[in-house]
């Protein structure tokens, strides 16, 4: 086994010359010859090479003292620039103290364990006889279960074993409810008053100038139980544009109000909220995947992986003078699911 | 068996003696030294990132055991009253406000959650090199392919770790995360909406989707990376690392430095060295500052804002797909008998079609390879990126495939920094997406056989020296230095493929696909670079004439 390289320095040892033996290949030289390192040679260079790597622990040393002072000589203040201290210190203590600990141990290996490349032979992964002999352990256990002769056993076995999982998976149904009509409603109504984000005071038609944008929730949504999930579907962007800019469909012309008009905020790509508007251009866009929603077309995608415009929200002004939704979002909002339809 | 029955009547002098004979006799360490305190490594740079894969998971664990000390995994409401001004009063989650106490009041807490998330992206990256080297270097062929596969199934679990903790904090970002995989979940045909609903415990956000992630986190994917790592280094210890091709290495032996000492010494002390990097890059950058996001909020989102790296070719997909192609859309609404389905294909074509392309070539590279050209052997001699070109450029490919899907994650970011628009980037990268890998191809397989052949030109000639001569009738002739022994084997000693035509089978048929493997073969191995044969070498010394012969090895190794 462990045939060292042969040759030394100054003689190659055994090298393959072209034209010799095989015509095809060249033949494996064998390894190169060891060289000796410096520290190999000179004892001054050995005693250079200790030191240093002595040195290279003691700086792991102090790596771990510094972690200690940053522990507990830095208190925290509550400003974010003792935080910012402390965690240079201890990462700084904490780094010194590994790297010199791994730094040392790999110059020690380098410099004065010894160098010798070493040959070992690989072994066949099995034998030939192993394999024989396992066939027959094999073929034996199978014989003497009589599962081959006995195909009632082995069909009930296969059955039951298929059944048997079943309630494995089905003990997780309660993981959640059904989806229901669930994705089909949100906290929208006729009358709910159009509020801003995240404050929840109404909004009056007066308030909003043309070429302004409001961030829009339903009045009371904070008193509603699963406030995240509502708003998750119910969040709204207000907009007032010139109303000969807005060019309604039959049926929706009556949906916004003087140029006042409100889209869902819920991307219909995957669901990230369209949370920028172009107040030049009329388009909105969402930051995740760079859905554009053009505002003049009733939100149609002009741009990115969205398909299908964002929903809108009727709107109208009650008595006081408030904007109010006239119904509930006449589609789902948000990405699309198998049964929406 | 029979060693029940022999009784050691060895006598240990000194205590570690009586300790270790003590153990020894109960659990055989005797055989476990014998094995491997001189087992023999191959030593070469490429092979340190899956050590480096290793040493950032023990540290994943060390410093994630210690962050479940203080964090608390609920969605519960609460008002935050620790240390961070800005926050207080806030209502928010408990995840959030206990991640925040991480950052704030537990000292070398923030130092801790930066290492946990440091280490995780080294983690997932030290994998993918890994996976490179591995790939490029031929090392998953026979009998390797196994192993191959669950270093595959680690990069996915090394993923799904990664995600599962992006999600934790319940900030803002993370958030946004899940809605984003809400949504790709909800256009899952059939059974999507009842996923998202199972997953979430009800609608999204929910209650209950940061616990369920958090013992995935904590719990199931690392136990399984751990047997998956279990399993790898078993079957590394069981194959015999490969090795680099070289003077004194062949198949049927391993070069390198025993175990004890220096194998150890080097490895256990690398181990330190990835600590202390670690340790250097959490001081000095900061990693997902939470504090900054806010807690979650359906509302709000900032733009320019990243998913970690290794999600980031998805999130790239998902940007590219255009929603309509030619006033086509991709959303179809499918009429059912029992009423109309949506098959969203503009979130399922992007999300799972590249993701799947480049999953399956991956498992399946060893066996397609190995069909390709009928090479069952054992290797564990390793293929220099250039000796084996086509291999070296379909890897280039995928590479390129990969790059392009992530550059489109940051293309509001490469829009905003090159100050062009957006639409633009988007659509130029549309075209890569299809032009860019075969180009990827192409560009790689000529630089592999160009160096080839700078190789060949070297084995035959020697080194250009940079000394120019002139001869006595008056020529100028750059002398060359003739290459040792060992240094010419390096350049010699490869095999190449070469094209492999349809063959008949037993009865003489040739089937269809074994026509396209000729195909394929063709496409792949026409052009080859031949090693340098020494009857090539003594042709090129007994000619004194350089050009000439240059000329005449060309012509014999590039065989059109
Ligand atoms: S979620 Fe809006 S573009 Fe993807």
């Amino acid at each position: 086994m462990a045939d060292h390289s042969h040759g030394s320095p100054e003689s190659t040892g055994v090298v393959a010359r072209p034209g010799q033996g095989d015509v095809q290949k060249f033949q494996n030289p064998g390894l190169p010859p060891h060289r000796p390192r410096l520290a190999d040679r000179d004892p001054r260079a050995e005693k250079r090479a200790e030191r240093q790597v002595a040195i290279l622990f003691l700086v792991s040393i102090i790596g771990t003292v510094l972690f200690f002072v940053g522990y507990f000589l830095i208190p925290l203040d509550e400003t974010i620039e003792t935080l910012r201290l402390q965690n240079l210190t201890l990462g700084l203590g904490t780094a010194f103290a590994m790297l010199g600990i791994g730094v040392g141990i790999v110059h020690w290996a380098k410099t004065l364990m010894p160098d010798h490349e070493v040959s070992e032979d690989r072994h066949e992964i099995r034998t030939e006889a192993d394999r024989a002999d396992a066939e027959k352990i094999i073929n034996d256990i199978v014989e003497e279960t009589g599962i081959k002769r006995r195909p009632l056993i082995r069909n009930t076995l296969l059955g039951a074993m298929l059944l048997a999982p079943l309630p494995a998976v089905f003990i997780f149904r309660d993981l959640g409810p059904l989806p229901g009509d669930a994705l089909r409603h949100t906290y929208w109504d006729a009358g709910t008053r159009l509020a801003r984000d995240p404050s929840g005071t109404p909004i009056k038609a007066s308030d909003v100038t043309i070429g302004s944008a409001f961030h829009v929730i339903p009045e009371g949504l904070s008193d509603s139980e699963h406030y995240l999930e509502e708003k998750a579907k119910a969040v709204v962007l207000l907009m007032r544009l010139n109303p000969d800019s807005l060019n309604p469909s039959p049926g929706r012309e009556d949906w916004g109000y003087q140029g006042i008009v409100a889209y869902s905020k819920i991307c219909t790509h995957v669901g990230c909220p369209v949370a920028l508007y172009e107040q030049q251009t009329h388009h909105l866009l969402c930051p995740c995947h760079q859905s554009t929603f053009d505002l003049t077309q009733e939100c149609k995608v002009i741009f990115g992986p969205a398909t299908r415009p964002l929903p809108q929200l009727p709107i109208a002004v009650d008595d006081e003078g408030y904007l109010i939704a006239t119904s509930d979002f006449q589609e789902p909002v948000g990405p699309s699911f198998w049964e929406r339809g | 068996m029979s060693s029940t029955t022999t009784q050691s009547t060895y006598q240990p002098k000194t205590n570690v003696g009586k300790i270790t004979n003590y153990v020894d006799s109960r659990v055989g360490g005797s055989g476990i030294v014998k094995e491997f305190g001189r087992k023999i490594f191959p030593d070469h740079w490429t092979f340190m990132f899956g050590e480096v894969a290793l040493y950032s998971f023990v540290i994943l664990l060390l410093s994630g055991t210690f962050l479940t000390f203080f964090f608390d995994p609920s969605m519960a409401e609460t008002h935050y009253e620790g240390s961070y001004i800005p926050l207080r009063g806030v209502e928010m989650s408990e995840a959030y406000a206990t991640a925040l106490n991480i950052s704030f009041d537990v000292r070398g807490g923030l130092f801790m959650r930066q290492v946990h998330h440091w280490s995780a992206l080294l983690f997932v990256a030290a994998v993918s090199v890994h996976m490179l080297r591995v790939f490029f270097t031929g090392a998953f062929r026979r009998p390797r392919e196994l192993n191959w596969v669950v270093g595959c199934v680690l990069l996915i679990l090394a993923m799904a770790a990664g995600f599962t903790g992006y999600s934790l904090p319940d900030d803002l970002l993370s958030g946004n995360g899940l809605r984003i995989i809400d949504g790709v979940i909800k256009a899952v045909p059939v059974v999507g909406t009842y996923i998202s609903f199972f997953l979430f415990g009800g609608e999204f956000p929910g209650t209950v989707v940061i616990p369920r992630l958090y013992v995935l986190h904590i719990l199931l994917i690392p136990a399984i990376i751990l047997l998956m790592i279990v399993i790898h280094l078993f079957m590394v210890v069981t194959h015999k690392h490969t090795q680099f091709p070289g003077p004194g290495r062949t198949n049927d032996n391993v070069v390198g430095f025993p175990v004890g000492p220096v194998y150890a010494a080097k490895a256990g002390g690398f181990f330190f060295i990835v600590f202390g990097i670690i340790a250097a890059i959490s001081a000095a950058f900061t990693i997902n500052p939470i504090w900054n996001y806010g807690p979650y909020d359906p509302s709000p989102v900032s733009a320019g804002t990243q998913p970690d790296w290794y999600i980031g070719w998805v999130d790239g997909a998902l940007r590219l797909m255009p929603g309509w192609i030619a006033g086509i859309p991709l959303e179809w609404n499918i009429p059912m008998p029992w009423g109309v389905n949506t098959l969203s294909l503009n979130v399922l074509l992007p999300a799972l079609v590249p993701a799947g392309i480049v999953f399956t070539l991956m498992f399946a590279w060893p066996w397609i390879e190995s069909w390709l050209t009928k090479d069952k052997r054992e290797h564990h001699l390793l293929d220099r990126p250039r000796n084996a070109p086509f291999r070296t450029a379909v890897g280039v490919s995928g590479v390129v495939f990969y790059c392009v899907m992530w550059a489109a994650a940051s293309s509001d970011l490469i829009a905003t920094h090159f100050f062009v628009s957006l639409n633009d980037v988007t659509y130029w990268l549309r075209v890569l997406f299809f032009v860019g890998p075969i180009i990827g191809f192409m560009v790689a397989q000529r630089i592999a056989l160009a160096l080839q052949r700078k190789d060949r030109e070297i084995a035959l000639h020697g080194r250009e020296t940079g000394r120019i001569v002139r001869l006595p009738h008056g020529e100028f002739i750059e002398v060359h230095e003739p290459l040792d022994e060992y240094k010419r084997y390096n350049l010699v000693n490869y095999e190449s493929h070469s094209v492999l035509p349809a063959e008949a089978d037993v009865n003489g048929h040739v089937t269809r696909t074994e026509k396209a493997r000729g195909r394929l073969s063709r496409f792949f191995f026409e052009d080859r670079v031949a090693p340098v044969t020494p009857a090539e070498l003594e042709a090129a010394h007994s000619h004194g004439h350089h050009d000439a012969i240059a000329e005449q090895h060309d012509k014999a190794a590039v065989s059109k």
